[in-house]
């Protein structure tokens, strides 16, 4: 199974602004270890969500045609534990764009209250790391697919997504007429 | 164009929030490696927050070149040669060489990179724009 601590992308402005949301659930197991008798929902993992939801923003400024990871995160500041039941609202704003990588500002919210506000550093990965492909590209579009990004995007021709290298092996590979033939 | 006050308000500004340190901290002479304790990636975070600061845009490598010191025509046993001398003269017009070109050594190299060079870097950019 994959790290995916986001449920669904609830808005998506392409280059601008992404929302996702991630439902906080007892059937969790990691609650029933962070605390027995309090579980509440790690805030690192919290992070963890508003870095994916950036991540896939930021990608996708690129066609995702670069690695992007989390290099830093200089401001975060936590105002409320997050309980089962609740819902979070993980809201990302790219701030500045560069060849080098990306700045983006974060919140967090439950019930349209703060619970969380960061600010994150992305940069893109160089030739000179090893491994060149951080995702298969037929996963990768299967993740995008299942966090329902694709209801999201109004208009993939206009994104220049048909351009995406990996996209048309993707669909070749995994979805193309609707079957799923992905190992 | 704002005056070196300005600059250097905004400067210490962009290197608060991005290295995490005091007001205090952030006097002219510090260095960022060595003061500072700035690590590699802040150096994108720094740049990023100069660009928003006096909007201007920084090309890759230009206030910290990168690609110096590994170039064997410019450093032989730990050591800039003249002619490497003479290129960081020319790509750092900004930083203050005169301590530097006297022991021009590697491991000096990074005390160049000040909180007084990077004002006289944005100084240069918006006397230019």
């Amino acid at each position: 199974m994959r790290w995916i601590w986001i449920d669904k992308f609830i808005e998506f402005q392409p280059g601008v602004r992404a929302k996702a949301i991630k439902n906080v659930s007892l059937a969790e197991e990691h609650l029933h270890d962070h605390y027995p008798g309090y579980p509440n929902m790690p805030n690192s993992l919290i992070t963890e969500g508003i870095a994916q939801t950036g991540g896939v923003l930021v990608g996708e400024t690129t066609q995702f045609t670069k690695r992007v990871v989390l290099a830093k995160i200089p401001k975060v500041s936590f105002y409320r534990p997050v309980v089962a039941g609740e819902t979070l609202t993980y809201t990302v704003e790219i701030e500045m764009l560069m060849d080098e990588g990306a700045m983006v500002s974060a919140t967090s919210q439950v019930d349209g209250e703060l619970q969380a506000e960061l600010e994150m550093v992305y940069a893109y990965l160089g030739d000179e790391h090893v491994n060149p492909n951080l995702f298969q590209p037929q996963d990768f579009l299967l993740h995008l697919r299942q966090l329902g990004l694709f209801d999201r995007l109004p208009n993939l021709e206009e994104l220049g997504w048909n351009d995406w290298p990996g996209l048309q092996s993707a669909e070749e590979v995994s979805w193309k007429n609707g079957k799923h033939h992905a190992s | 164009m704002p005056t070196k006050e300005e600059i250097f308000e905004k400067v210490r500004t962009a290197l608060e929030d991005a290295l995490g340190v005091d007001e205090e901290d952030v006097t002219p002479e510090a260095s960022l490696i060595g003061d500072l304790e700035a690590e590699s990636i802040d150096f994108l975070d720094i740049i990023f927050r100069l660009e928003k600061a006096f909007d201007i845009k920084i090309p890759r490598g230009e206030l910290f070149p990168d690609n110096l010191l590994n170039d064997p025509n410019y450093v032989v046993d730990g050591k800039f040669t003249d002619e490497g001398l003479q290129q960081v003269r020319e790509r750092m017009p900004f930083a203050d060489l005169e301590e530097f070109s006297k022991n021009p050594e590697v491991q000096n190299f990074a005390n160049l990179f000040t909180v007084q060079m990077i004002c006289r870097y944005v100084e240069s950019k918006l006397a230019a724009s």
